[in-house]
């Protein structure tokens, strides 16, 4: 199957000792030249005769890099207090999942910082340009932006190191801003930076067309009528609802996501929650923020601004999607507030499980627990809407609201072993744009720290299902948990299990 | 020699808290434009204060994430803050217009405390020594700046405390208070003659000129980190810096947004 060994699991977490260069060999594929233009970045193609054509760095790619990176220095606080505060205490070192998983020493928080430290040391202070041997600077070269282009995309800037850090050093930016300046010189990401252009041009990352999405939701409409013959609705682009849905567009038709919007559109139907989604917003992924870019993450947030205007909702409510809700949470007001023209009622936006807990709470929802009681059901707190955002109006939020959902509609619950879940979660190894599968053997091996922690579960705890609320979590493990022995029906939804324990009125069950 | 030594004392001095003004002069001017705190958060100031306090004063995440690390490296600093106190009876005349902290520097908890403190400075340097090179991860981050500091404050610290514990390297204290003072008036005044007393010195003023220019600015860098020392209300606050406002001219104007 694959030229690489599928890490063996270990009851106790091994931190490996460092093998060098084990992931060099690994980057993803370049974005051809048309698709970065369509983002405001540059590219340059070399033809070659009956090969593929080869895209390269731009002419004057080092000044315009070393410019770039001043830009940024510049604009983003972060970025540059973190260029110069780190002092290789080396707390971070065993917290990253890819270095667990690779071994490489360079997916280490710290040394990956340092790709682009030692350039900023070089060009920016004065110990680096008079010392550069003594506190390890260097010129950029060809040689280094290879180096960048490779282990920053094995950063899934989930964050977990920056909680570890005694200076909150955060990778993520670093990362961020890496990408953002390769983007300047002709390598930018084609997985990221094409799927971009797609909700620019479609409006969404999967490119559905607005027919196709309604086919989808008419289609999904007869299903659940057939299945329970209570006429569930999808509305797709109705004016005057209440709520406008923004939802990752995998909830179209992926497996599991889809019956996590089932579980949603039920949720509405039963308390007779006016809704719909949008044709326009029919996308609650942002991949503006996994390559750093402020405009191009603006420019996407805008057409959730624009569809809440033109439909006339009054709130926004945000499905299943970890980075989305980054987005949603932390920028969105930012990017394209304020939205005083919705009900200040409501927090904006709000989440899905912010919504339903409190449905669930005021007893709207007629719930039947032991409707889950064929499964022992474990929590998976994705990286961005644990260390990145939060839920309710109180610190942890986001730890309790979706644990609180799934105890109201599950009979067993419980959680992995502490050090795995919370802020200190580990990633699904297929987040911050890699998911894609040119980069497949670094999900493989990232996907160690969670797939161990699982494996525990299920030998201690019985656990049988592990459920998340991050679109791309759940593609990741239903398509690399299968490696380690799992299988992919073991990943489910939070609102498919609210789906599961939830009867409609006039519900009519099928007979097993 | 002594005026020399005068000199390139205030010269480092002014050239640390300089260089550490123009640091902190920079991260403050340069905009934080998304609210990017590590959550879960505080929502308030009040919180936010309370966090980086715990950071600054009990390396609360190092504590999470390396027991060795924190135990060592909390150790020195500790010690370190004590002994800077203890030397505070320097510069402090208790005549002069800081007399009434006199007491507070020239009594004998604080004096031992600090006396004691070097030996711990140096233990928990030796500590953090041996673990950079130990440490197979460590050791591969590591560059030769990153000992050579270490030694530096070592071989500070080592000085330090012959001249409090070794009776051949004491020295006349009240001849240095007098240099010291007289340094800080501009009328310079001899130092007492001991080698290690201008190891010490000499060290102490190279330290002067490399924090501003070295990883040492984690000492402002702490305070300016966004993902620290931000309040966790987005939703609630709109945050825009500057440089972002222009954008939100254009922002309408996108094609896609227009069909």
């Amino acid at each position: 199957m694959a030229d690489y060994e599928v890490p063996e699991l270990k009851e106790y977490p091994v931190v490996p000792l460092p093998v060098e260069g084990t992931m060099e060999h690994l980057s993803p594929f370049v974005a051809k030249p048309e698709f970065q233009e369509a983002l405001n970045y540059v590219g340059k193609k070399i033809e070659k005769e009956g090969e593929m054509p080869e895209y390269v760095l731009v002419d004057g790619w080092h000044d315009k890099a070393i410019e770039k990176m001043g830009d940024l220095l510049g604009r983003y606080r972060g970025f540059q207090v973190f260029m110069d505060s780190c002092v290789k205490c080396g707390a971070c070192t065993d917290k990253c999942h890819y270095f667990i998983g690779t071994k490489d020493p360079k997916n280490m928080p710290v040394a990956r910082q340092d790709l682009l430290r030692s350039v900023y040391r070089r060009y920016f202070t004065f110990a680096g340009k008079f010392f550069p041997k003594l506190v390890g600077a260097r010129d950029l070269t060809e040689d280094v932006v290879q180096e960048w282009y490779s282990y920053f995309h094995q950063c899934s800037e989930c964050r977990r190191c920056s909680v570890f850090c005694p200076y909150g050093i955060d990778t993520a930016e670093v990362t961020m801003a890496a990408r953002e300046i390769m983007a300047h010189i002709g390598k930018g990401q084609k997985y990221n930076n094409e799927i971009i252009g797609k909700v620019f041009t479609i409006g969404n990352n999967l490119g559905l067309p607005e027919k196709a999405l309604a086919n989808v939701l008419e289609g999904l409409e007869e299903d659940v009528e057939y299945d329970i013959e209570v006429p569930v609705k999808f509305p797709l682009d109705k004016k005057g609802a209440d709520i406008l849905l923004v939802t990752p567009s995998a909830d179209f038709f992926a497996e599991p996501h889809i019956d996590g919007l089932i579980g949603y559109a039920k949720v509405f139907h039963a308390t007779n929650t006016s809704w719909t989604l949008s044709s326009r917003a029919s996308e609650a992924a942002n991949f503006g923020l996994f390559i750093g870019s402020y405009e191009n993450m603006q420019r996407i947030s805008m057409r959730i601004r624009t569809a809440a205007l033109e439909l006339g909702v009054k709130r926004i409510v945000y499905g299943e999607c970890g980075h989305a809700w980054r987005v949603g949470y932390s920028f969105l007001n930012t990017l394209a507030g304020p939205f005083d023209f919705l009900d200040q009622n409501y927090p904006v936006p709000q989440h899905i499980c912010e919504f339903t807990l409190d449905k669930l709470q005021k007893g709207e929802l007629n719930i039947d627990k032991s409707r889950n009681d064929d499964k022992t059901v474990t929590f998976h707190d994705s990286c961005n809407v644990a260390r990145a955002s939060g839920m309710g109006n109180y610190p942890g939020g986001q730890f309790d609201i979706p644990r609180a959902v799934i105890n109201a509609v599950c009979n067993n619950y419980v959680d992995m072993e502490p050090g795995t879940t919370h802020d200190a979660t580990f990633c699904c190894g297929g987040g911050g744009g890699l998911l894609t599968d040119d980069l497949m053997e670094l999900r493989v091996k990232g996907i160690l720290p969670r797939a161990s922690a699982l494996n525990n579960a299920v030998n201690e705890n019985g656990v049988t299902h592990m459920a998340a609320i991050c679109a791309i979590c759940k593609s990741q493990f239903t398509k690399v948990l299968p490696y380690y022995g799992f299988t992919m029906d073991q990943i489910v939804s939070v609102h498919q299990l609210v789906s599961e324990a939830i009867i409609l009125e006039g519900q009519v069950d099928p007979e097993d | 020699m002594s005026t020399l030594y005068a000199i390139l004392l205030l010269a480092a001095t002014l050239f640390m808290l300089g260089g550490l003004a123009r640091k902190a002069r920079q991260y403050r001017a340069t905009p934080a434009p998304l609210k990017i705190p590590v959550t879960p958060a505080p929502k308030t100031t009040g919180g936010v204060v309370l966090r980086l306090a715990k950071e600054v004063i009990f390396f609360a995440s190092l504590f999470r994430s390396n027991k060795w690390t924190w135990i060592f490296g909390w150790m020195f600093h500790v010690s370190l803050a004590l002994a800077f106190v203890r030397h505070l009876r320097y510069v402090i005349d208790p005549d002069g217009m800081l007399g009434f902290i006199w007491p507070l520097i020239n009594n004998p908890i604080v004096q031992s405390f600090g006396k004691y403190a070097g030996i711990f400075l140096v233990l928990g340097l030796a500590g953090l020594l041996a673990r950079r090179i130990l440490v197979a991860r460590v050791r591969y981050i590591s560059a030769p700046s990153d000992y050579l500091m270490l030694i530096l404050i070592m071989v500070i610290g080592i000085s330090g405390l012959m001249m409090s514990f070794v009776p051949s390297a004491f020295i006349d204290i009240v001849q240095l208070k007098s240099f010291m003072l007289g340094m800080l008036s501009f009328d310079f005044q001899e130092l007492p003659t001991s080698v290690v007393l201008l190891i010490h010195l000499t060290l102490v003023a190279v330290l002067g000129f490399v924090l501003p220019i070295s990883k040492l600015l984690h000492i402002p860098g702490v305070f300016y980190a966004p993902t620290r020392n931000q309040v966790d209300n987005p939703r609630e606050k709109r945050h825009i810096a500057d440089w972002a406002k222009k954008l939100d001219e254009t922002r309408d104007s996108y094609p896609e947004l227009r069909d």
